[in-house]
C-alpha cells in the first residue's frame, strides 16, 4: 500500500517550520441550514498526493469545490501558494480541475478539449500543438485526438479529461472521483498511473474519493471526513493503525470494537472489563481513559490469531466463540465467529497452505488471542 | 400478437389519418382545379397560382406576415433564452415559482383574451402616451408575448439537460463568464434556440386573432386577408395559397423538431 508516499523525499508534514501549499482555515459552508462544511482546518504541502475520504455526502466534494472556487466559503479562508483565495474567481486559479463526470466539452474533438485552457492563456499556437501533444501522449490516448468524446470509451474520457487538466501544468490538481466511472481492473491499473502522472509533473494533488482502498493506495496522506468536519489526517498506514476514533477505525479496514469499562488505568497499559468478549481486555496503544470509563477497544482482523490447542498465552487477550461463516478469498479467508455475548468477531487467516482443505469449519467452537500491542483504546 | 393481421387497428388507425388529413389534402388537390367551383373537379390546371401571383392585397399581407414573423421570432428567442436562464441557472430565487407560471401562461390562455387584453392596453397606451400607433409594431409585440412562451420552454429544456460541470470546465481552464457561455453554452443549446426561433416564426405567421384584435389601419397579416376575402366566397386562390402555408408551415416544423429532439450525434 501507498505508492504514493515515494514521491516525497521527507514528510513536510511533520516540519513544524514547514510552509503549506494550501492552506485551509477554519472553513465553512452553509447550504440554508445545512452545513456541508464545518470549520474545516487542511494543510496541504507541495508535491503530496492529498485524500479527501468520506462517504457521500461529508462535505469532501463541496471542500475541493471551494479550493476550485466554485462554492465561496461562508466562513473562512483558503490560501493557495500563501495567497488568500477569498475574491480570486476560478478562471484565475492556479489550479485546475477533473470533473466527475470528466465535463468534456461534446462540441469539441479530443485535441481542442486539452487545447481549451492553453487557448484561454492566448499561447501561441505552435507551443499549443506540442504541448497538446505531449499531454496526450502521457496519458496514452495520443491516437485519439481527432475523436469526440462520444466516440470514446469510459477509460478514455476519464484520460481526456486528465489531459485536459494537466495540460496548463497547474500547481494543484483538483481530482473529483476521477476514478470512479470505471470497472474495477481499469481502475486498479490506473491508480498508479495517476501517482507516476504525479510524480512525475511534481504537482500537488488533492483527490475526493469515497473508495477507501484508491485512498490509501494512493495517497501521501488521507483526511476522513464525516459529518463536514474532519476526523483524522494520517498516512494511510497511520490512519488505518491508529485510528482516533471509532469512526474513523470503522470507516478504514474492518474493525472489531469491544466496548468495555476501564478497570485499571497503570502507566502503559489499560485494563478494560468488556462484557461483550466475555472477559478482560489489557490495551498497550491509543487514548487515555480513567477508571470506571466507557470505551471501545479495536482490534484489525489480521492481527488475531487462532490459538491452536485451545491453550491461550496468558499475557494476550483472548476469547472462545463458535464459527458462523467462512469467506474464502482465495490469499485469505475471513472468520466470522459468534461470542457467548452474542458478538460477532472478524478474523483473517493467510491460506499459506497449498490445499483445498479447510483446517477450520463451520460451527467449529476456535480460541483466538491478540497481543495487547494489538488493540486500540478509542474514547470516542 | 399471435401472427393475426389486426385489421382493427389498422381500420381505426387508417380513419384517424383520413380524419386528420383528409380535408388537407383535398385542399392541396382542389387548388390544382381548372374550375371556378372549388368542389367540381374540371382538370389539373396551375392557373390559380398564377393568378396568386397578380392578386396584390394577398402579396401585401405576405409580405406583411413575413415581416412580423421574422421580427416576432427575433424578439422571441432573445426574450424566452434569457427567461429559460433565469428559470434554470438563478437557483430558488424569490418569485421564481410566479415567473415560471407567467411566463408559460400564453401557452394556455384563449388567444381571444390575449388579444383583447393586449388590445385593451394599447389602446391605453396610445392615450397616455401617445404611441405605439396600432399597426405592424404592435403586432410585433402582441406576438412575441406568446412565442416567448414556447420559445421558453424549448430552450429551458435543453438547458436543464446540459451538465453545469461543462461550463465549470470551461471556467476552470481560465475562460471568463462571457467567454464560457460564448463558446459552450451557446453552441450546445443553438439547436433548441433556432428550433425555438422557427416556432415563434410558424406561430406568428399562423396568428389570425390576436393580430385581428392588435393591428391598425392599413396592417393586414396574410391571415387576415385570406380571412375577409373568404367571407365573400372562396376562391380557388386560396386553396393554392393555403398549399403553399402548408409546404411552408409543414418544412418549418419538422426542421424545428428535428433541432429540438435531435440527440447530438
Amino acid at each position: 500500500m501507498a505508492v504514493g508516499s515515494g514521491g516525497l523525499q521527507d514528510k513536510p508534514w511533520t516540519d513544524p517550520k514547514a510552509e503549506p501549499f494550501v492552506r485551509v482555515q477554519g472553513v465553512s459552508k452553509h447550504f440554508g441550514d445545512v452545513a456541508a462544511v464545518n470549520g474545516v482546518d487542511l494543510n496541504i504541502y507541495r508535491g503530496e498526493f492529498f485524500a479527501l475520504l468520506g462517504a457521500s455526502g461529508c462535505g469532501k466534494t463541496t471542500l475541493l469545490r471551494m479550493l476550485a472556487g466554485f462554492e465561496t466559503p461562508s466562513a473562512g479562508k483558503i490560501f493557495i501558494d500563501g495567497v488568500d483565495m477569498a475574491d480570486i474567481p476560478p478562471y484565475r486559479r492556479p489550479v485546475n480541475m477533473m470533473f466527475q463526470s470528466y465535463a468534456l466539452f461534446p462540441h469539441m474533438t479530443v485535441g481542442q478539449n486539452v487545447a481549451f485552457g492553453l487557448q484561454q492563456e492566448g499561447v501561441a499556437k505552435a507551443e499549443i500543438a506540442d504541448r497538446v501533444a505531449e499531454m496526450l501522449d502521457l496519458v496514452q490516448i495520443k491516437a485519439l485526438a481527432t475523436r469526440k468524446p462520444d466516440q470514446l470509451s469510459g477509460g478514455q474520457r476519464q484520460r481526456v479529461a486528465l489531459a485536459r487538466a494537466l495540460v496548463k501544468r497547474p500547481k494543484l490538481v483538483l481530482l473529483d472521483e476521477p476514478l470512479g466511472a470505471l470497472d474495477r481492473k481499469l481502475r486498479e491499473q490506473t491508480q498508479f498511473e495517476l501517482v507516476n502522472i504525479q510524480e512525475k509533473l511534481g504537482a500537488t494533488f488533492v483527490i475526493v474519493t469515497h473508495d477507501q482502498e484508491e485512498a490509501m493506495t494512493m495517497a501521501t496522506r488521507v483526511c476522513v471526513m464525516n459529518a463536514g468536519m474532519v476526523e483524522q489526517v494520517g498516512a494511510p498506514a497511520e490512519v488505518y493503525e491508529y485510528p482516533n476514533s471509532r469512526f474513523v477505525a470503522d470507516f478504514i479496514g474492518t474493525a472489531n470494537l469491544f466496548e468495555g469499562v476501564v478497570t485499571e488505568a497503570g502507566a502503559g497499559e489499560t485494563r478494560i472489563v468488556s462484557p461483550e468478549l466475555g472477559g478482560d481486555i489489557v490495551v498497550g496503544t491509543g487514548g487515555t481513559a480513567a477508571v470506571g470509563a466507557t470505551v471501545s477497544v479495536m482490534v484489525r482482523p489480521e492481527k488475531i490469531q487462532v490459538v491452536p490447542g485451545g491453550n491461550a498465552d496468558p499475557a494476550y487477550n483472548s476469547a472462545e466463540g463458535i464459527v458462523r461463516d467462512i469467506a474464502y478469498l482465495g490469499d485469505v479467508s475471513v472468520y466470522h465467529v459468534e461470542l457467548a455475548s452474542g458478538k460477532r468477531v472478524q478474523f483473517t487467516r493467510a491460506n499459506l497452505l497449498h490445499t483445498a482443505d479447510t483446517p477450520i469449519s463451520w460451527d467449529d467452537t476456535v480460541r483466538f488471542q491478540w497481543h495487547p500491542a494489538n488493540g486500540i483504546l478509542l474514547v470516542i | 400478437m399471435t401472427g393475426r393481421t389486426p385489421w382493427f387497428v389498422i381500420s381505426v388507425l387508417i380513419l384517424g389519418y383520413l380524419f386528420l388529413y383528409g380535408p388537407i389534402f383535398s385542399l392541396v388537390f382542389y387548388s390544382f382545379n381548372e374550375s371556378r367551383l372549388v368542389t367540381v373537379w374540371a382538370g389539373f390546371s396551375t392557373r390559380w397560382y398564377g393568378e396568386l401571383m397578380h392578386n396584390d392585397a394577398l402579396l401585401s399581407g405576405a409580405w406583411l406576415s413575413l415581416q412580423i414573423a421574422f421580427l416576432t421570432a427575433c424578439a422571441a428567442v432573445v426574450l424566452g433564452t434569457l427567461a429559460a436562464f433565469a428559470l434554470i441557472r438563478f437557483g430558488n430565487f424569490r418569485g421564481r415559482t410566479l415567473f415560471a407560471g407567467m411566463v408559460t401562461a400564453p401557452l394556455v390562455m384563449p388567444e381571444v383574451i390575449t388579444g383583447l387584453s393586449l388590445l385593451l392596453l394599447f389602446v391605453a397606451m396610445e392615450s397616455v402616451l401617445g404611441g405605439p400607433k396600432r399597426g405592424m409594431m404592435t403586432i410585433v409585440i402582441a406576438h412575441a408575448t406568446f412565442a416567448t412562451a414556447y420559445v421558453t420552454v424549448v430552450v429551458q429544456s435543453r438547458l436543464g439537460q446540459l451538465d453545469m460541470s461543462l461550463e465549470e470546465a470551461a471556467m476552470d481552464l481560465g475562460a471568463r463568464p462571457f467567454k464560457v457561455v460564448r463558446v459552450i453554452t451557446l453552441p450546445l443549446i443553438w439547436p433548441a434556440m433556432l428550433a425555438g426561433w422557427l416556432l415563434a416564426f410558424t406561430l406568428s405567421f399562423d396568428d389570425l386573432v390576436v393580430a385581428t384584435f392588435t393591428s391598425g389601419p392599413g396592417a393586414k397579416t396574410l391571415p387576415m386577408e385570406v380571412f375577409s376575402s373568404v367571407r365573400m366566397g372562396v376562391s380557388p386562390q386560396i386553396n393554392a395559397l393555403a398549399t403553399i402555408f402548408i409546404v411552408v408551415v409543414t418544412s418549418a416544423v419538422v426542421i424545428a423538431n428535428q433541432l429540438a429532439f435531435r440527440r447530438r450525434a
